[in-house]
């Protein structure tokens, strides 16, 4: 190493978060930037992610959201005198732009080393040919194989490997492009897309080892070549089922020693092998169940999810060691954070046992296919610490909020056999809950791990935990002695699972307990066993009688997190949680925390004094409160989760602080709501309520169409849809739930036209103050955390403006708000309706938080603990510069979903797009979500009839900037009529050569595609289905097209430029 | 069953009862490793104690025939949170619960092995009785009181080989790539006649040393010299072994011998003993070492090895005659863990190079051994 460790450093995250790249990056972040910071070097950043903790002002020194592409690194090296880049904190995005820019020569130009991971070494690991290849030579197995440059070349050596065959492109994340081919006509399909989506155009094609056990290892040297294995994780979905879509256990369950030590025997040489020279890294195995058969499935030289959950279960600190690691200390120089006395070359022994469940949203993407396989489609995660395996999974089934508490819950309707067997034996979400069933109709261990692939020591703990419910059955509240009830408890059976099977209220089982005391005991995650003291205060709650909770001596604040990140609840309220732990910090309080979400920055034992990896339920959180007896516990910082606790923590007796429950309900309950917004005098949409099929008719037809309908309390607008006529409702009616007495379905007229615009706001419970007002780019009707935003709002005319503001801040005296509120509001004309309001921090805040430099959630946390707002350091001077939030999707990844926007949300992530003006930023945040403007050739277009008047500015537009328009036989009419000059183009199914082969060939840049509406949307989702495989820009409204082009516009003009967040505020 | 382990400071852990159904009297230790229960429980290191694992879930893969340190064995207790009655592996020939009960090993389960861990790491190994019979509480208490403990016994003699023997390994059903991971550093190129005094010693060391070519001679722990004289070996091996090393003292004038006169490698108890051979003293620690991750620190190179660990005792470093130089040292609380002679052939190591179970990290102890041998020879 030369010139030992650097002066400053450029850290690069991982942009949005994309299926596959959530919260871990930035929890990786945040303990790299700290332990740069702890050694006195000057720390620059680059993330495109204004949601993250790591882009907060304090962490770095200088922090860049701009796009992670080779020109922004550039243009950073430049100016800020960078002597090394550490990509391995930032997942798959951080190390392809290293790559990236290494390729291109721009690290050396700057004389910039890389630290943590070296180019042949990246180049190694994650070239799937170059591995095996290093594999081989370092005399280690791995699967029969051959990579394929072309759909040709696949086809043709095929026969190497036979069917089913495995595709896994190089370069890519959790899998993507990546399948199964069982015959040559998904080979063709899969290959071509796979080629696509691999930045080298490579896919290695595989022997199929589907069922095979699946085992990780997460590895650390140092440049010592000290070598640990800081834990073993075991799918319990075998191979086939990606491990980001795995239940994956911790520590491994079923390997002897002797197995286990060849493992990590493996392990440690493959990152010799690789050449990891210091710094972490995953290595993956696949082991026959039958013969101990053992090959190398692949290894990332980086930081991951896996290691996320590997620090987070074993309560070391992968990301911060291997960081340290990558300025050249050697592992037994560091000390073990959480005992303080022992150093970190040592490999943790755990003494209970960890499960990870991962959490999907299927619900939401109706067109994807829902089989789950080698290319990862989860979204969130929780994870899940107990005693016994039994134990953590109960634990984690709860913690998923998916309306399931125990095992038996809600696999509906019961399938028949065959359907049952079907569910067994293709994996899918609900697999463990059909496993549940399959012992509960009497299939044997033994059947069911035939049918599943899933090893009997796990079945066996599934089928007695099914037992023990189907036990319960034979008692009734009052008459479960103590000790069977402490017995059920023992293997993780929440109280509403058992509530359930008695027909009782929880809190009566709770009653029930604590009569009896059958109470948790709080155990301490010391990476030791308890062979020493641990100075760290992370616990887990278990059913054994010894406990380790503190006595608490300083009063308290108890911060409930936001669970496992799902679609419209994600790292934005994790950002705001531990901006309120740093605000309650502030105030003197000593701080706790409660999650359950592994990826989290909330979740590292450094957050919060205290941190209680526990599911954030009633029961869960409950017990903690009765140990820790805190001066009060906040419900507003973790979005809709902690939220839907307050009314029974109020009602229990917790002291509960911030906006109060009363007015969280006035803010939520629709008739409340309606009643504040009339006596407020605001403009709200006509809305109804119905408690039956019936009345949702009679309603409609009172209200008029269109409407948007959507089932009450509904999060990120699940199952909200905008209905056009008689027809269409009954169609929806048909398809979503059942309305009912306890299911109303909410109706209100549907603003068509209209602005959407958010606002934020701080409040005292008196006095409040603005955070700021967002624009939507999108019309309203597409949800506001998937349309693009713009903060200062462009268009909005001052006075409206200045009413919106005002309504905001009355609403929020009005409520009584402590802390934040969000509002929505559409505009119509000069009317202003009011869409809703939130109670609680939102997740706009952290994007305004960005934008103007104030930290707003850790002051929402100061007002909560009692400080008026005049007390506090508030300085909002007005923007210098235009920001834009963009939204990024999943739908490349869920083949076959329609990327087409609506009141549900679909988004994954959003990136800020910062410029001087709109074009500028919109182009940039555009460019960060992944869609780069194309600066020439042809546009696909196609609008509905309603968006023609307002397209034909926006289409002549194109023409100017010399692009080629393509239209379908409409559209095309239209603008010819208008004059503008178009080529013709046939729909799918009209005639060849159609849209799709156009795309196909090449010759189409970007799809403008306004949905016509629902009947003949089928042709037209292939164009754009086809669009997202392709990677070809597509955009879906009108005013998206209209930004885009000034984004091209304003990129004609001039080079984006790249500044640090300071300058632009 | 219901059964309990009571500890001589009064406390009382309750649980099941498994295995072998009585009542035993012994030491209480805790085991960190999360895996290799078979290795440990037939380790004669463990004879005379009750062993608390700390991993929650034991008996998952079974038992089978290939992972063993000695032919039974020859802890007296076992205890764990949670027995597996299903084992999962494609090697297991039978359970734990069974495996136990055949050898007279008494199991207690669903015992709060956190807290008992917690409660030894603060008190210290203590002594204690265990029984999974209905054994009442008094009568536990008068049994325990008249216990004198572990430490004043000479337990390498109960578990020392009667006679001299030749040691072979046909080898088993072990994992597929076993022994290619295992490949030794330097196999020896000639013959070379290792003889092992038998302290109590687990298998794998012997098989580690066929690995490299050599031939193995086991003698009983108090053979006279003249035993190992005839022999003629090229070098000694001393072995790991239960219990207080001063209670070996008759073996000295034996390890005192062959260090002076053959290249001499010894584990853990042999470590000890040589310590005292040449005048040093050993001590007893609070609450021993015992897991699979202990880290160590090779002096020379500054390495770290990850290693495997068993001893309630430790060669007291100050004690140590000028001649020694202690090789490695234990990272978590700096206990001497290796040494050398600085003018004889001899070279000890506290810890367990030869894991079984725990990481392969020290193996090259053995190709080190080989190399002093072939250099004398
Ligand atoms: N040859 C194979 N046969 C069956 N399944 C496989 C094979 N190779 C990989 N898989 C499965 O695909 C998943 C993803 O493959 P992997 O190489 O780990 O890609 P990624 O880089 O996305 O993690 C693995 O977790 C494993 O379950
Ligand atoms: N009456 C309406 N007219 C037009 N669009 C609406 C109306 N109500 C809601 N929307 C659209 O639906 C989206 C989601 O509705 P919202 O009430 O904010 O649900 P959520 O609670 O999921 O955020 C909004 O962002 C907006 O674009
Ligand atoms: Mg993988
Ligand atoms: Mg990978």
């Amino acid at each position: 190493m030369s010139g030992g460790a650097p002066r400053s450093v450029l850290v690069i995250g991982s942009g949005p978060i994309v299926i596959g790249q959530a919260c871990e990056f930035d929890y990786s972040g945040v303990q790299a930037i700290k332990a740069l910071k702890e050694e006195g070097i000057r720390v620059i950043l680059l993330n495109s992610n204004p949601a993250t903790l790591m882009t907060d002002p304090g962490l770095a020194d200088a922090v860049y959201i701009e796009p992670m592409v080779p020109e922004a690194v550039e243009a950073i090296l430049e100016k800020e005198g960078v002597e090394a880049l550490l990509p391995t904190v930032g997942g798959q995005t951080g190390l392809n732009l290293a790559v990236a820019c290494a390729r291109r020569g721009i690290l050396e130009r700057h004389g910039v080393r890389l630290i943590g991971a070296s180019v042949e070494a990246i180049e190694t690991a994650e070239d799937r040919e170059r591995f095996k290849a290093a594999m081989a030579r370092a005399g280690l197995p791995t699967s029969r194989s051959f990579v394929a440059r072309s759909v040709e070349e696949g086809l043709s050596r095929i026969a190497e490997v036979g069917f089913p065959a495995i595709l896994r492109p190089s370069f890519t994340l959790g899998g993507v492009g990546g399948g199964v081919a069982r015959d040559r006509d998904q080979l063709a399909r899969l290959l071509g897309e796979g080629l696509a989506l691999s930045p080298v155009h490579e896919v290695l094609v595989e022997e199929s080892l589907i069922g095979w056990k699946e085992f990780e290892l997460e590895v650390i040297r140092d440049r010592a070549d000290n070598a640990i294995v800081v834990c073993s994780i075991e799918n319990l979905d075998p191979m086939g089922v990606h491990t980001g879509d795995s239940v994956t256990v911790a520590p491994a369950q079923t390997l002897t020693d002797k197995e286990y030590q060849v493992m990590r025997d493996w392990g440690l040489k493959v990152l010799r092998t690789v050449g990891v020279e210091t710094g972490g890294s995953n290595v993956q195995f696949a082991l026959h169940p039958g013969t101990g058969r053992m090959v190398v499935v692949e290894m990332n030289p980086r930081v991951s999810r896996s290691s996320a959950l590997a620090s987070k279960a074993t309560g070391y600190p992968i990301a911060r060691v291997a960081t340290l690691l990558a300025l050249g200390k050697t592992l037994d120089q560091i000390p073990n954070a959480i005992t303080g006395t022992t150093p970190a070359s040592f490999e943790p022994t755990l003494d209970y046992v960890v499960t990870k469940v991962p959490r999907w949203a299927f619900d939401k993407f109706k067109g994807a296919d829902p089989t789950l396989t080698t290319a990862m489609k989860s979204i969130g995660e929780v994870m899940a610490i107990g005693r016994t395996f039994a134990e953590s999974l109960s634990k984690a089934i709860r913690s998923l909020e998916v309306g399931r508490y125990g095992l038996l819950d809600g696999v509906d309707p019961v399938p028949d056999r065959k359907t049952l067997l079907r569910k067994l034996q293709e994996p899918n979400w609900e697999r463990l809950f059909y496993v549940a069933l399959a012992f509960n109709h009497g299939l044997t261990v033994q059947e069911v791990h035939e049918l599943t692939g899933i090893d009997p020591w796990f079945l066996q703990h599934v089928e007695a935990l099914v037992a023990a419910e189907n036990r319960a059955r034979f008692f009734t509240l009052d008459s479960c002695p103590a000790s069977v009830l402490r017995q059920f408890k023992r293997k993780g059976i929440a109280d509403r699972a058992l509530a359930a099977i008695w027909r009782c209220r929880e809190g009566d089982v709770r009653r029930r307990r604590q009569e009896a005391s059958v109470l948790p005991a709080f155990l301490g995650v010391d990476t030791c066993a308890a062979e020493f003291d641990a100075r760290t205060p992370y616990f887990y709650s278990a059913y054994e009688d010894h406990t380790e909770a503190p006595t608490p001596s300083a009063p308290s604040m108890v911060v409930l997190g936001s669970g496992p990140n799902r679609i419209g609840q994600g790292i934005e309220f994790d950002y705001c949680c531990c901006q309120a732990v740093l605000g309650f910090a502030d105030e003197g309080f000593e701080t706790v925390m409660v999650n359950c979400n592994p990826e989290t920055v909330s979740t590292d034992f450094d957050t919060a004094d205290r941190l209680y990896f526990e599911p954030v339920t009633l029961e869960d959180v409950t017990a903690v409160l009765d140990v820790e007896k805190p001066a009060g516990v906040v419900v507003t910082f973790g979005g809709q989760t902690p939220l839907k606790l307050a009314r029974d923590l109020e009602r229990l007796g917790y002291p509960l602080k911030g906006t109060p429950p009363a007015a969280i309900h006035r803010a939520e309950d629709r008739e409340a709501f309606q009643a504040l917004c009339r006596a407020m005098g605001l403009r709200h949409p006509e809305g109804a309520i119905a408690r039956s099929v019936a009345e949702a008719r009679r309603e409609a037809a009172a209200l008029g169409f269109p409407l948007i309908v959507r089932p009450s309390y509904v999060l990120g607008g699940q199952g909200m849809a905008v209905v056009t006529g008689e027809e269409h409702l009954d169609a929806y009616l048909a398809a979503a739930l059942k309305v009912s007495e306890d299911n109303p379905l909410l109706l209100d007229r549907f603003l068509e036209e209209a602005v959407e615009v958010d606002a934020d706001a701080l409040c005292d419970g008196k006095e409040g103050v603005l955070c700021g007002v967002l624009e939507h780019v999108e019309k309203a009707g597409i949800h506001s955390g998937d349309s693009s935003q713009v903060y200062p709002p462009q268009t909005l005319p001052p006075a409206l403006l200045a009413q919106m503001e005002e309504a905001t801040l009355g609403m929020a005296r009005e409520l009584g708000v402590v802390g934040l509120l969000n509002v929505q509001f559409a505009l119509k004309g000069d009317e202003i309706y009011v869409l809703e309001v939130n109670p609680r921090v939102s997740r706009t805040v952290p994007f305004l938080a960005k934008a103007r430099g104030v930290a707003f959630p850790r002051l929402a946390a100061r007002l909560v603990a009692g400080r008026r707002l005049g007390e506090l350091p508030l300085d909002l001077p007005p923007p210098r510069s235009v920001f834009v939030k963009a939204s990024v999707f999943p739908f490349a990844r869920l083949r076959g979903e329609d990327p087409i926007l609506g009141p549900e949300m679909k988004s994954t992530g959003e990136v800020m797009g910062i410029g001087a003006d709109f074009g500028l930023a919109f182009a940039k945040a555009l460019r960060a979500a992944g869609t780069a403007l194309p600066e020439s050739g042809g546009i696909f277009v196609s609008v509905r009839d309603s968006d023609k008047e307002a397209f034909r500015e926006v289409a002549a537009g194109y023409v100017r900037e010399g692009f080629g328009l393509y239209a379908t036989a409409g559209t095309r009419a239209y603008l010819e009529r208008c004059g503008v000059p178009c080529e013709p183009v046939y729909k799918v199914g009209e005639g060849k050569p159609d849209a799709v082969d156009l795309l196909r060939n090449g010759q189409i840049q970007m799809v403008i595609n306004t949905p016509l509406g629902r009947k003949s949307q089928f042709d037209e989702a292939a164009i754009r289905v086809e669009a997202i495989a392709l990677q070809v820009p597509c955009l879906t409204t009108v005013e998206a097209a209209r930004a885009a082009l000034m984004g091209i516009r304003a990129l004609s003009a001039r080079r984006p430029d790249y500044r640090p967040l300071k300058k632009w505020q | 069953m219901t059964g309990y382990l009571l500890l001589e400071d009064g406390s009382r852990f309750e649980g099941r009862g498994f295995g072998f159904k009585g009542t035993v009297l012994g030491e209480a230790v805790f085991q960190t490793a999360m895996v290799g229960y078979q290795e440990i429980l037939t380790d004669p290191s463990y004879a005379g104690q009750l062993v608390v694992m700390t991993y929650p879930h034991m008996g998952n893969y079974g038992v089978n025939p290939q992972d063993v340190e000695s032919r039974r064995p020859h802890l007296k207790g076992f205890l764990v949170r949670e027995l597996s009655t299903l084992p999962s592996n494609w090697r297991a020939r039978g359970t734990l619960d069974s495996y136990l009960r055949e050898h007279g090993v008494v199991g207690l389960q669903d015992v709060d092995t956190r807290a008992l861990t917690r409660h030894l790491r603060s008190r210290g190994a203590l002594k204690a009785l265990l029984t999974n019979e209905d054994l009442p509480p008094e009568k536990a208490r008068e049994t325990l009181a008249a216990f004198e403990g572990i430490d004043g016994k000479d337990l390498t003699g109960a578990v020392s080989c009667r006679k001299a023997y030749a040691f072979r390994y046909e080898g088993g059903n072990e994992p597929p790539h076993f022994r290619e991971t295992l490949a030794p550093g330097r196999v020896a190129s000639g013959r070379l006649h290792v003889v092992a005094v038998d302290f109590g010693l687990k298998e794998n060391i012997l098989r580690n040393l066929l690995l490299r070519g050599c031939e193995v001679t086991v003698i009983p722990a108090y053979a006279p010299v003249r035993d190992l004289v005839a022999l003629g070996p090229d070098g000694v091996f001393l072995s790991n072994g239960p219990g207080n090393p001063e209670m070996a003292a008759a073996a000295l004038p034996l390890v005192r011998y062959a260090a002076e006169h053959f290249p001499t490698f010894g584990i853990c108890f042999g470590h000890q003993l040589l310590a005292l051979a040449f005048g040093g003293r050993t001590y007893k620690l609070p609450f021993g070492h015992r897991g699979a991750n202990h880290p160590v620190v090779h002096l020379e190179t500054g390495r770290v090895e990850i290693t495997s660990q068993n001893h309630g005792f430790a060669v007291e470093e100050a004690s140590l005659p000028e001649a020694f130089e202690p090789t490695h040292r234990s990272l978590n609380d700096g206990t001497l863990e290796g040494m050398r002679h600085r003018e004889l052939n001899v070279f000890s190591v506290q810890y367990h190079p030869e894991a079984s179970p725990g990481p392969h990290d020290s193996l090259y102890l053995f190709d080190e051994f080989v190399k002093r041998m072939e250099e004398k020879t």
